[in-house]
This record gives C-alpha cells, structure tokens and sequence, in this order.
C-alpha cells in the first residue's frame, strides 16, 4: 500500500488480505461496504488512514462481548468448564494449559477425560494432568462419556475442588448423533453437584469457511459460550472468528500460540487485527497461476 | 450454508435464454459467481484466480451446444476445470523392488496422521502386504501409546522407542528388515511449516529412511493458509502425494484443490470417518462436484 492515493488496486489489495485471513467472503464485503461509506463520508484519501479504518472497523466487530472466563455457580456447586471441538482442533492440549494455569494461581482442579473414544485419548489427557499437578478421573473405553464427567464432578465435589475440566470427543458437527450426544454431556454435567459456568469451542486458526456452521451447529447443542482460537503461532490468521463473534455473538476469550503448557493467553482484539494484516500475502498466495 | 452453484446459475441464465454465445458482461457476471463459490469452498483466492481465467477462455472461446442450457454448459466447462485441477486418475501405488517399501507421513498439528498411518496400513494389508508402523512422534503426550492401540485394532505391529525422531526412524526400518515386514509406514509429530527447527527434523527423517512415499496429510476443514503449508512441505520432503482427511463433515474441501494445483503432486487417499475403515484411494471427480456444492 506505498501508493499515495485510494484506487481500485488498493481496494482489491484489502479485499485479498481478508479473504487470505479466512475472513470469508460475505464478511469481507460486508466489512469493505462499511469501511468504503466511511472513507466517503470522511473524505479519507490516504491509503494508510483506510487501513486504520479498516482496522477500527475489525476491532469493533471482535472487540465487543465479554471475555472473561466464568466462574459463578451457585452455593455449593462445583465448578465445570467443558472443552468441545471438531477433532483434531486442540481440546485437549488446551485443557492441560489451562489446568496449568489454574494450578499456577493456586486453584484445585480436576480433569475429566470425556473422550472415551479415540484412542489413547485419557492417557493423553493424564499425561497433562500430571504435568499440571491436577486431580483426573477416566472411564473405560467406550463407556458414557456423560458418566465419566459426572464421576468426575462428584469427586471433585467432594474433595472440595474449585473447577472442573472437561474433555469431549473431538467430534463433526455435522454429525447428528454426536451432537445430541454432546448435549446430554452438557445437561448431565450441569446436575448438582456440579454446574456449567464456561462451554468453550475450540476453533482452529487454519480452520476454512466450515468455521462457521461449526460455531453454529456446537452453539445449538451445548450453548457455547466463548471460543479458543488455537494454533495461532503458525501462519494461519483464524479470520473466521470474525464471523463468529459478528453473526453469532460468541466470543473468543483464549489464543493457543503453540504445544506446551505455557502457551495460551488472552485474546487481544488490537493484537489479533494486527496480526491479520502482517504479512498477510505468502509468497504462494502471490504466485501467478497461468 | 452455501447455495448450490446451479441455483447461483440460474438466475442468472434465466434472463440468457436462447444465446448461443455468452457476451462478455454476462460472463463476467457469471465468472464472479463462480470466484465467490470457489472462495466459499476454501480454495485458495490465487488459485481460485487462475482457475477463472482458465473458464474465461473456455466460456468466450466455446460455441454453446443446443442440448444444454448456458447455465448447464457453464457448469460443466468449470467441472471439467476442477477434475482436471484435481488430476484425473487415481494414484497408482508401486511397491519397492527391494522391500520394505517405506511411507512417510508428515503434516501440521491435529490433521489426522496418526489416525491415517493406521488406515493405511490396514489399505496395504488389505492390499496382500504386512506393514509395520513406526512412532516417530515423541512429542505429543501420548501419541506412540495411540498409534499403539491402533496398530493393535488392525493386528499391525508398532515399533518406537523413546530415543529422538529420527533414530527412531531408522531403527523401525531395521526393525522391518529384520522382521521381514515390507511395508513400513512412518508417523511423525505435528509440526507448524513455519517451524524451522522441526521442518528440519522431518527432513532429517526422511533423510534417513529416503521414503519411497511421503505423504502430506491435509484436514478438509482447512482454509487459505493450506497453500503456504504444502508448497513449505513440499520444499522439505518433496511430497508424492497428500492425503485428505475429515472429509466425512461439511467442508467443501477446496484446500485441497489448491494444494494439488500448488505443488502439483495427487490427492492419494481419502479419509472419511474416525474408524480405521473410513479410508480409500481418492476419486477426483467427487471431490469437484462437492467443491460446487453438487
Ligand atoms: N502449534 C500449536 N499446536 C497446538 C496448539 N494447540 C494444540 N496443538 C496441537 O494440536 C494437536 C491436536 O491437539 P489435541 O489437544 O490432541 O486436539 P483435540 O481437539 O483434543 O483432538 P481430538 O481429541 O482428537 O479431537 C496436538 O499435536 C497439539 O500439540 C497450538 O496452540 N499451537
Ligand atoms: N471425522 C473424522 N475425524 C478424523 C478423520 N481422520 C482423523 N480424524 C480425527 O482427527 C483427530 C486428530 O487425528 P490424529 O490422527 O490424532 O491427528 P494427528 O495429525 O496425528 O495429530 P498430531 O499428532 O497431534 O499432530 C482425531 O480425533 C481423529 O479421530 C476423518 O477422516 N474424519
Ligand atoms: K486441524
Ligand atoms: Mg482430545
Ligand atoms: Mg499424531
């Protein structure tokens, strides 16, 4: 953008940054649309000030919404957080940092190994539990993963346990079954002693255009109520929380920026928009093809 | 979520009936539908570009037939594109003159390598061959226990040990020499393809097995950043082929139209479901018609 007025090139350049970002395309000129009313109204002209539009424009779709990660439950009540995703997204790795994290601020936690599905899945997840110094609680193979949060619940409960996190199989949202198995686990787990404060989805940074119904499908069935965009330290920008936050009203409240235990924080919006425009371009996406 | 691209179509074509040739507003119209519908399906926007220039040239070029409507017609110039895009035929698996014939799979964090290298062994039984796995990831928590409990699934023995990569690497290919297995599948750790310092670890594991098949594995959900991924991949290990997973779900799966485009090696197998037997060779063809929304 090192030109010095607004052309039809620079538009095509900002279009090209969101739709590489996995923005999507109805939000891309959605977005476009606002911004170019915006330069008219405000009679911009220097390309740098559209970008600082642009960007204050990103920011107020993903910056709204409350992020904070809940833990009021009532009298008595054990605190559950449960982690739910298509496979492969992150679930697991994100409940051992968050344990770890829980741990460091001197929090008792236990882990529920509810995928008792895929294998090596509990072992996995005992294998973040020790690392994090938390309590954990598995099931057999194959058994109600429903069962083994709950198992886990109790004795959480009565071991005077602060929070309880949950695994979940990774699972399609696509797929019927799964998604009303999902929703008994959200019911049962919400049965006292325990009660649901925090139903995170797991949403990967490369994640496409499918981001979408994912968020829509897991918010139907287990009520979502903040998103963990994972694998953000590769080069992939997660531009579909975008329309996550924008159509659904969920917000991002974690980033997971690589494998180990201390790799999560907050979400930062202004960062997360930054990020979007560094070096959006790769050499790949800039390759003439004939 | 998507409309499917014939009703896009129609629309359109509705007010084009009876043309024969498609004027070039019409067409620029109608190749603006089919750039939105390719973004839609994940395939990568350069990707996406140079393939509607290739339907530009055949929409201006070709006289339309009677026998199809010019929405028809349309659709099945951009079909043909992608199955072309695509590769035609299905990839052709050889086996080394000189056994074990070594396969190596690499790919980023979660896109279902472990899962794979299993379905693929029980493929290569299924194909009169005794494979032996080989748990090359020593990274993520549990993840040799996991290729162990399916290798076990599909009675399929699994050699590590808890060395470094790519000892292990090398002394799972001894390990087959010496069990007389001839067919050695070797499951490596996710890594990012802008990791330096891991790239190079795969690299030196292929190095020292020098595989006769590596394969990038590609999850179907992934976006626009597929791209930059295989053509890293590809820089590294010079990839044969990709294998495609999770295509069981809604994603339209034009990442991988992409990837194939980039670095222009097959689409081998692909992966459907989360049981061992949710896996097959990959049939172009298919892939296009859901890349529309057909
Ligand atoms: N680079 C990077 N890798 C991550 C991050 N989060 C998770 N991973 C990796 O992604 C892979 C999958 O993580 P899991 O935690 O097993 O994912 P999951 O959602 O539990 O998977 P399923 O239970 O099989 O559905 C592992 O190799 C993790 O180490 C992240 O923020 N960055
Ligand atoms: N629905 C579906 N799930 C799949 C498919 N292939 C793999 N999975 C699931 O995807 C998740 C990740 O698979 P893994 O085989 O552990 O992936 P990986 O690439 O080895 O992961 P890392 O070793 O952590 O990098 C698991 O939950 C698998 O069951 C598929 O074709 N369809
Ligand atoms: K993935
Ligand atoms: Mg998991
Ligand atoms: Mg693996």
């Amino acid at each position: 953008l090192g030109r010095s007025g607004i052309d039809a090139e620079t538009w095509d350049e900002l279009e090209e940054a969101l739709l590489l970002a996995d923005v999507g395309v109805g939000p891309t000129m959605e977005i476009l649309d606002h911004v170019r009313a915006r330069v008219k109204d405000e009679g911009i002209t220097d390309p740098e000030a559209l970008v600082e539009v642009l960007k204050a424009e990103l920011k107020d779709r993903i910056g709204g919404g409350d992020r904070t990660l809940r833990r009021d439950v009532s009298d008595g009540r054990t605190c559950v957080w449960l982690f739910v995703g298509v496979n492969g997204v992150g679930k697991t790795t994100t409940i051992g940092k968050v344990a770890a994290r829980e741990r460091a601020e001197g929090r008792q936690v236990l882990l529920a190994a509810g995928d008792t599905f895929r294998a090596a899945a509990a072992e996995q997840l005992e294998m973040w539990a020790e690392r994090a110094g938390a309590d954990f609680v598995r099931g057999a193979e194959g058994s109600d993963p429903s069962s083994v949060i709950f198992d886990g619940v109790q004795r959480a409960a009565s071991r005077g346990h602060e929070l309880v996190l949950a695994d979940t199989a990774g699972r399609l949202h696509t797929k019927v079954n799964l998604m009303e198995e999902l929703a008994k686990v959200r019911r049962v787990s919400d049965r006292e002693p325990g009660q649901v404060a925090e139903v995170l989805l797991v949403i990967d940074a490369t994640t496409g255009q499918n981001g979408l119904t994912q968020a829509r499908q897991f918010a139907e069935a287990a009520d979502v109520t903040g998103v963990v965009l994972t694998k953000l330290d590769g080069s992939a920008k997660g531009g579909i929380v975008v329309a996550i936050q924008t159509e659904l009203g969920i917000p991002v409240k974690l980033v997971g920026l690589g494998e180990t235990a201390a790799d999560l924080v907050e979400f930062d919006p202004d960062e997360f928009v930054e990020a979007l425009f560094a070096s959006a371009s790769t050499p790949a996406a800039h390759r003439e093809t004939p | 979520m998507f409309d499917a691209l014939s009703d896009r179509f129609d629309g359109i074509f509705k007010r084009l009936k009876g043309r024969g040739r498609l004027g070039d507003a019409e067409v620029d119209e109608v190749l603006r539908e089919i750039r939105v519908a390719l973004l839609e399906a994940d395939v990568n926007i350069a990707v996406a570009r140079g393939l509607v220039g290739r339907i530009r040239e055949r929409c201006v070029g070709e006289e339309l037939s009677r026998s199809l409507s010019p929405a028809q017609q349309v659709i099945k110039i951009v079909h043909e594109e992608l199955i072309e895009t695509l590769g035609g035929e299905t990839m052709k698996v050889t086996f080394a003159s000189k056994p074990p014939t070594v396969v190596l799979m690499a790919g980023l964090q979660g896109a279902g390598k472990t899962t794979t290298t299993a379905k693929l062994a029980r493929w290569f039984k299924q194909q009169g061959r005794n494979p032996l796995l080989v748990g090359a990831d020593l990274q993520r928590p549990a993840a040799v226990e996991q290729l162990r409990t399916l290798g076990s699934q599909i009675d399929v023995p699994v050699w590590s040990e808890p060395t470094d990569p790519v000892a292990v690497a090398e002394g799972g290919l001894a390990e087959a020499r010496r069990l007389g297995r001839d067919v050695v599948i070797v499951d490596t750790a996710g890594r990012l393809a802008i990791d330096a310092e891991m790239m190079e670890q795969v690299r030196q594991i292929s190095g020292a097995v020098d595989p006769h098949y590596t394969f990038l594995v590609i999850d179907a959900m992934t976006g626009q950043d597929a791209v930059s991924v295989a053509q890293a991949f590809h820089e590294t290990l010079a990839l044969d082929g990709v294998i495609l997973t999770k295509l069981d779900g809604d994603a339209r799966g034009g990442a991988a139209l992409s990837v194939k485009e980039v670095v222009g090696r097959p689409i081998a197998f692909a992966s459907t479901g989360e049981k061992i037997a949710d896996f097959d060779q990959f049939h172009p063809d298919r892939l296009a018609g859901r890349i529309l929304g057909m």
